[in-house]
């Protein structure tokens, strides 16, 4: 795999490990006869396009074919070769005569705004007109465009530099082409909007009246590209209205639902409300009678959560007629091995495991945490919980499959809203026994993602009822009550603290317990792929859930506490759960800066200077590992950096002077995914314990910022769904989740939207993405506003439980 | 079933529906005006918001048949010729959208609403639009976008 995701971090989240680990297997089985020998230079192809004009692919270590056929637009499956060769991302530009500018945006589109962040900096970088650029979805083929993926914040970090020289290299190009035709040196042309211009001789051209000539010239190499200086910049760090806006307002057609074929049917699958049940009977017979049903059948499944779990299809000529027959459905469910989980009961096992400790697992120690409680001037203790929330994207998960037999090999081709699609193409062809070449998989819009499409079991469904209907056209619909009783949920979980303070208020020592879940219960899921070495891997050891858990022995403060502990006990469960924006994060920054808040107000200190004096307190080196700490994406907690944010959003919000009667801050901060901000929470709580959120000051660093308006959106919305999470949950009892639709998960809706106020240091640090750092620390700053309102901690979450509730 | 006529953005259109087959299921489906989206199914989430004579509905909660003889509108029939009405245009420069899913059923609630307050308030837009949920939490960007749409129509009324 290749260096965007470092599958070497055992915090990865299984789900995703597993699906990148298949994917591999799949694509290394599959003998491409079309591929050539991998080189492993960098590279730069032009080419001419079929209609003229200039195109450019580069990347790094592709095969000559792909390379060649990367360039005539075609999307070859990965070469076959070494296991894992390097592949990077490559971009992917045309100019055409007329001056119109494509590029091929390789990432899913799930509302982080990535198509127009990458149209951005290639325009920048190629000094293009904005209105001449338009950006394309990329066909889905990792031997092209390397691994396209949504999820971590990742999509920046890993393509920015890639996609600034794509850009400069298609510039210097057409730079190098008017200096030929004018025969003047380079170095006096300039370019601008589109345009290459010589002022000594007064001459300038288009792009578009270049772009011949240019493609007829060798390609640069790629060390000799001079990016941009920040200063220059023209389009990144401005605001740039979303790419597919127009098509939005006006109701184009673009995501997974809206996708209509010749001869399409629409299917619904029903599933035991206890996942893991299965089907004895149903009455199928009736639903083929009922208007509009074309077939109705079990599916037996895979077993595996993230493929195919037993249940009922029916396949319709529309969809009102597959929900209507739907709801006339009857099954027999066998719940022998079902899922039994109770929220209830989990809880008391918990605090059992809170009390005696016994068998708890030690993932860090620092210095004697026994030593520093028996001479700290005073200890503090708590113990947090928090429920299962879903995802709920508001597109219902769907799929079009298509599954078709063929004397040459029988093919799937699917049209999927999915955040790793290459992963969902390979694993849907696998369940219905089509080989991973005859696979191809048509990336939609995707209607909100959270994290919940990093799972595809809705493709693999959808794959599995073409198949049995006969490989008819299926698009397969899940109701809003699918998608929130079988979600693939954010894990729940406990964690109780103890920390020491000395005479002057100074943290000292610190150690938590992390009582999470494990899903050893559940039936397997997708076997582990074999190593490179195709040996058979090891059994490993029970670990904690995707999502769950703790995102690493080094988080936040372990290398900023003298004496510090952490252990941890797994609990199993069925419960399906998985990455949710900021995985793990989310929780961990509400868990560790609200017990942080506790430990200032008993040592009676101003929180910031209390929080800065611990960013002051680092033991040891970072560590090797990337990765290490922080949420996924790699590199660690910059307390420079932390300090700085901190002093920004203190100054910005006028955190510790006065605010209006009733009116009540709270700070915190959280370093996940490469991003470090600071948020200041101004809050008010009404004598029926309803909480108003006035104000969030955010302020983050999280590198030159590439599309300000999409950063500021992605902030803005983080600070929205932390408010209405720290008032969620999924109740779980008898392994069914209660709640069924939006009428009892209560979403926030506008009247509770605060102010936001974002700012973004200005900072020199490589780019991260947003879509996640800036959710971690809102919630936790809210409850630290709500104390200092009411002076009652919130240490459970959803708030309700306290007799909070969002106004 | 019945064989239902049905005018939509202007123009009418003949259909078989089911008695009890929501409009949502026929604009999507039947007409593949599929800029109405679903999203809950329980006139919850607002998604699928349509005007019925001009007043903003839940498309999915909302039988076809009691739709015959009323004027529909979309989303796909809000701009005229291609010239966009002054709250899709204010959705652009505001950037509002994330995944952009709810956002064809704001737009139409917040046209219902500028359609009866001209000039809302802060408390009008968070009453009217509290029937449309955005999972993205473009709430911020909605209220502006709402204000600055008032300002331009009224700006061109007077």
């Amino acid at each position: 795999m290749n260096a965007i995701v470092n599958t070497e971090n055992e915090y990865y989240p299984p789900v995703i490990l597993e699906q990148i680990a298949q994917m591999e297997k799949l694509e290394r089985e599959s003998m491409n006869p079309l591929a050539g020998p991998v080189s492993r230079r960098s590279f730069m192809k032009v080419s001419a396009g079929a209609g003229g004009g200039l195109i450019l692919a580069f990347g790094f270590g592709m095969s000559e074919k792909a390379e060649a056929q990367a360039a005539a637009g075609a999307a070859p499956a990965r070469p076959a070769g070494p296991p894992g060769p390097a592949f990077n991302p490559s971009a992917y530009v045309r100019i055409a005569p007329d001056g119109k500018v494509t590029l091929v945006s390789k990432n899913p589109e799930i509302g982080q705004g990535i198509k127009t962040a990458f149209g951005v900096i290639l325009a920048e970088e190629l000094d293009a007109k904005w209105s001449d650029v338009t950006i394309e979805q990329a066909p889905i083929n990792s031997a092209v465009y390397g691994t396209q993926f949504a999820g971590g914040s990742l999509s920046i970090p890993s393509a920015y530099t890639t996609l600034r020289q794509a850009g400069a290299g298609a510039r210097a190009m057409l730079v190098a082409a008017a200096a030929q035709q004018w025969g003047v040196p380079q170095s006096e042309i300039t370019t601008s909007e589109g345009v290459v211009k010589h002022a000594g001789s007064n001459r300038s051209a288009t792009y578009g009246e270049l772009a011949n000539a240019a493609a007829a010239l060798p390609v640069p190499d790629v060390a000799s590209l001079k990016l941009k200086d920040r200063k220059d910049f023209k389009l990144m760090g401005k605001r740039t209205t979303g790419f597919d806006n127009p098509g939005l307002v006006t109701g184009k057609g673009m995501f997974g639902v809206d996708v209509q074929l010749p001869n399409m049917k629409v299917a619904v699958f029903e599933k035991c409300p206890a996942v893991y049940g299965k089907v004895v009977s149903a009455n199928l017979d009736e639903i083929r009678k009922l208007p509009g049903v074309v077939d109705a059948f079990i599916l037996e499944g895979t077993g595996s959560i993230a493929e195919v779990i037993p249940g009922v299809a029916i396949v319709a000529n529309n969809t009102w007629a597959a929900f209507s027959a739907k709801k006339k459905l009857k099954v027999v469910w066998d719940e022998t091995n079902a899922s039994k989980d109770s929220w209830t009961a989990l809880s008391a096992q918990a605090e059992v495991a809170r009390k005696s400790g016994a068998g708890a697992q030690e993932l860090k120690k620092v210095g004697d945490v026994d030593a520093a409680f028996s001479g700290a001037k005073k200890t503090v203790e708590a113990y947090y919980t928090f429920g299962f929330v879903g995802h709920q994207p508001l597109e219902p998960q769907n799929t079009t499959a298509w599954y078709q037999k063929d004397p040459e090999g029988d093919k799937l081709e699917l049209w999927a809203p999915v955040q790793i699609p290459d992963g969902a193409r390979t694993l849907a062809a696998k369940v219905v026994g089509v080989a991973p070449t005859r696979s191809v998989l048509h990336q939609t819009r995707v209607g909100g993602g959270f994290g919940r499409r990093l799972s595809h079991e809705y493709a693999c469904e959808a794959a599995a009822i073409s198949k049995q209907a006969g490989g008819v056209p299926v698009k397969l619909m899940w109701t809003r009550e699918d998608d929130l009783t079988h979600d693939i949920y954010r894990s729940g979980g406990f964690h109780a603290f103890k920390a020491g303070l000395d005479e002057k208020g100074r943290l000292t020592a610190w150690t938590g317990h992390v009582i999470s879940f494990t899903d050893s219960a559940a039936p397997a899921s997708a076997p582990a792929a074999p190593a490179a070495g195709g040996a058979p891997q090891a059994p490993r050891a029970p670990r904690a859930v995707a999502g769950g858990g703790w995102p690493s022995p080094n988080e936040f403060p372990a290398e900023y506490t003298p004496n510090y502990r952490l252990t941890q006990t797994l609990m199993p469960i069925k419960t399906p759960c998985g990455p949710w924006r900021a995985p793990t994060s989310n929780t961990t920054g509400w868990l560790v800066q609200s017990f942080m808040h506790e430990l200032s107000v008993a040592a009676k200190r101003d929180h910031a200077e209390f929080l800065i004096e611990v960013f002051g307190q680092k033991q040891a080196p970072p560590p090797a590992a990337a990765g290490a700490g922080g949420g996924f994406g790699g590199g660690g907690l910059n307390p420079d950096r932390a300090k700085a944010v901190i002093l920004a959003a203190v100054e910005r919000s006028g955190y510790g002077k006065p605010l209006p009667k009733g009116h009540f801050h709270g700070l915190a901060f959280h370093f996940s995914h490469q991003g470090h901000f600071a948020e200041v929470a101004e809050v008010s709580v009404d004598k029926k314990k309803k909480v108003t959120l006035h104000k969030m000051t955010v302020v983050g660093d999280i590198g030159p910022i590439v599309n300000l308006s999409g950063a500021e959106n992605q902030v803005q919305g983080c600070v929205v769904d932390a408010l209405s999470t720290l008032a969620l949950e999924v109740t779980i009892e008898n392994g069914r989740i209660k709640e069924q639709n939006f009428d009892t998960y209560k979403i926030a809706r506008m009247p509770v939207a605060p102010q936001v106020d974002v700012h973004f240091l200005d900072t020199n640090f490589p780019p991260t993405g947003v879509g996640e750092p800036a959710f971690p620390p809102a919630g936790p700053a809210i409850c630290n506003a709500i104390y200092a309102a009411t002076k009652e901690r919130i240490r459970t979450m959803p708030i309700t439980r306290q007799g909070f509730s969002i106004a | 079933m019945a064989k239902v006529k049905l005018n939509v953005n202007g123009t009418d259109h003949e259909v078989e529906v089911a008695d009890d087959q929501p409009l949502l299921w026929v604009l999507r489906d039947e007409l593949k005006l599929v800029g109405t989206k679903f999203g809950c199914g329980l006139a919850q989430c607002g998604a699928c918001t349509v005007h019925v004579n001009g007043t903003a509905t839940r498309s999915c909660q909302f039988p076809a048949v009691g739709a015959v003889g009323t004027k529909i509108t979309t989303i796909e029939g809000l701009a005229q010729n291609g010239v966009l009405t002054a709250v899709q245009k204010a959705w652009i420069d505001h950037d509002v959208p994330q995944c952009g899913y709810c956002q064809a059923g704001q737009i139409m609630s917040a046209t219902a609403l500028l359609r009866q307050k001209p000039n809302p308030t802060d408390a009008d837009i968070d009453t009217f639009m509290a029937g449309n949920i955005c999972r993205c939490g473009t709430y911020i960007r909605i209220r502006t976008a709402i204000k600055s749409a008032a300002k331009a129509m009224n700006g061109s009324a007077s």
